[in-house]
């Protein structure tokens, strides 16, 4: 299943997309949990009782600002949250 | 199955000001079935955050639901239409194997086994009520907006939602309503109604669509127009969040918003798909799928203890 978080407005669209079909068998130990400086990510069981991660619903509506910090305009060459995730199961919309 | 909907009083409207935007609260048994002889009976109650519904599925099958506006808080919401239920039906919470919630105040179900996220349980509800073949829903809910993608089982593959704004939901089609004056029932066939199609107003806020259509009103557009217009918005709104998780044929609109023909109209044209239809009450979907996980939990745990509140 790939689930979005996040929302669009007036100044854009701003998902979160993850595989949770990558994220189910997580090789590496949720490591995005912890690369993530802001902490947003954190583990769920969904509805189908798999164990896999998620964006904190108190980040949701706020991605463009909290994301801002690892993108490039922040220093970043590439997210944190993204590099941690080596099944490639979390890519950003934008 | 017969299906026929008897439409319970309105809510007494609290002053004399006409509420154009106050839909049809309604209450449905299937009088042809008999839940005594039921193996099992769950429930579904999905607490939104602008309607609440009941939904009763007795072997599997609907048997009951009602649809209330949901009040200002949600125990009270889900109690009022499981009451209705048991107005019509005669059913207690005694009798019901196992009840979940869904929804805004899912996790407020004071009667509950188990709450689970609307966005299953609206493809669950789409499967029921459209089949196997849907594949692409939409649901347009009193304050947020889904896409769902779902295989032929009904479970979810991809979803996305946005309740950021009002803009694209049932709430944004009140506050029209109630600012041209007309009651909500009429404005999708209203919007047809109009000499040339005009351009669709700001979609991506309903405060400044609210603004932008005074103006239209003041530069002489009529409001048939206007309400055209917007539903024209609300369209090309969601289409755009639909076309993120992809379009497949297998298209079912669930959610009040589906009622209105003026933006299911407008969707399909966009989309160049033409919306399945139903004739079950599109805005039951949810609670209907919450009762549906109800029945399959039933069916591999056996019933749970009544919660009575």
């Amino acid at each position: 299943m790939i689930a979005n978080y996040g929302y669009k407005d007036g100044s854009g669209e701003y998902y979160i997309a993850i595989d949770t079909d990558k994220c189910i068998q997580c090789p590496v130990g949720r490591a995005c949990i912890s690369a993530c400086p802001k902490s947003m990510f954190e583990t769920m069981t969904d509805d189908y009782d798999d164990e896999v991660v998620w964006i904190k619903p108190s980040f949701r509506r706020s991605l463009a600002y909290d994301c801002a910090g690892c993108k490039p305009s922040g220093g970043w060459s590439s997210l944190p949250c993204t590099r941690a995730c080596t099944p490639g199961a979390i890519t950003h919309s934008w | 199955m017969s299906v026929f909907a008897e439409l319970a009083p309105m809510a007494p409207a609290t002053d004399a000001k006409p509420e154009f935007w106050r839909w049809q609260e309604s209450c449905w048994a299937d009088e042809q079935a008999n839940w005594h002889s039921a193996k099992t009976i769950a429930v579904g109650i999905d607490v939104g955050s602008v309607s609440s519904q009941c939904v009763v599925v007795a072997d599997g099958k609907l048997f009951a639901y009602s649809s209330m506006r949901t009040g200002n808080n949600s125990p009270d919401s889900a109690n009022s239409v499981f009451h209705a239920v048991r107005e019509k039906t005669g059913l207690s919470l005694n009798d019901v194997h196992f009840v979940v919630g869904t929804g805004y105040g899912r996790v407020n179900v004071p009667f509950s086994h188990k709450a689970i996220i609307e966005i299953a349980c609206h493809a669950r509800g789409a499967n029921y009520m459209g089949g196997s073949k849907v594949r692409t829903i939409l649901d347009m809910g009193g304050q947020d907006c889904k896409a769902i993608h779902c295989d032929d089982k009904g479970k979810v593959t991809n979803f996305l939602m946005n309740d950021k704004c009002a803009a694209g939901t049932g709430r944004g089609m009140e506050v029209i309503s109630d600012l041209m004056q007309i009651p909500i029932a009429e404005l999708g066939q209203r919007s047809f109604d109009v000499d040339q199609e005009p351009e669709a107003v700001s979609s991506v806020c309903v405060v400044f669509a609210k603004s932008e259509a005074l103006a239209l009103l003041k530069a002489g557009y009529t409001k048939n127009k206007v309400i055209a217009a917007y539903c024209q918005a609300m369209a090309e709104r969601v289409v755009s969040l639909l076309e993120r998780i992809g379009v497949e044929e297998g298209f079912f609109i669930t959610g009040g918003i589906a009622k209105n023909a003026g933006v299911v109209r407008r969707i399909e044209k966009i989309l160049g798909i033409k919306a399945m239809q139903t004739e079950i009450d599109s805005q039951i979907a949810g609670a209907l799928g919450a009762a549906l996980f109800g029945h399959t939990l039933v069916q591999k745990q056996g019933p749970a203890k009544p919660i009575l509140s």
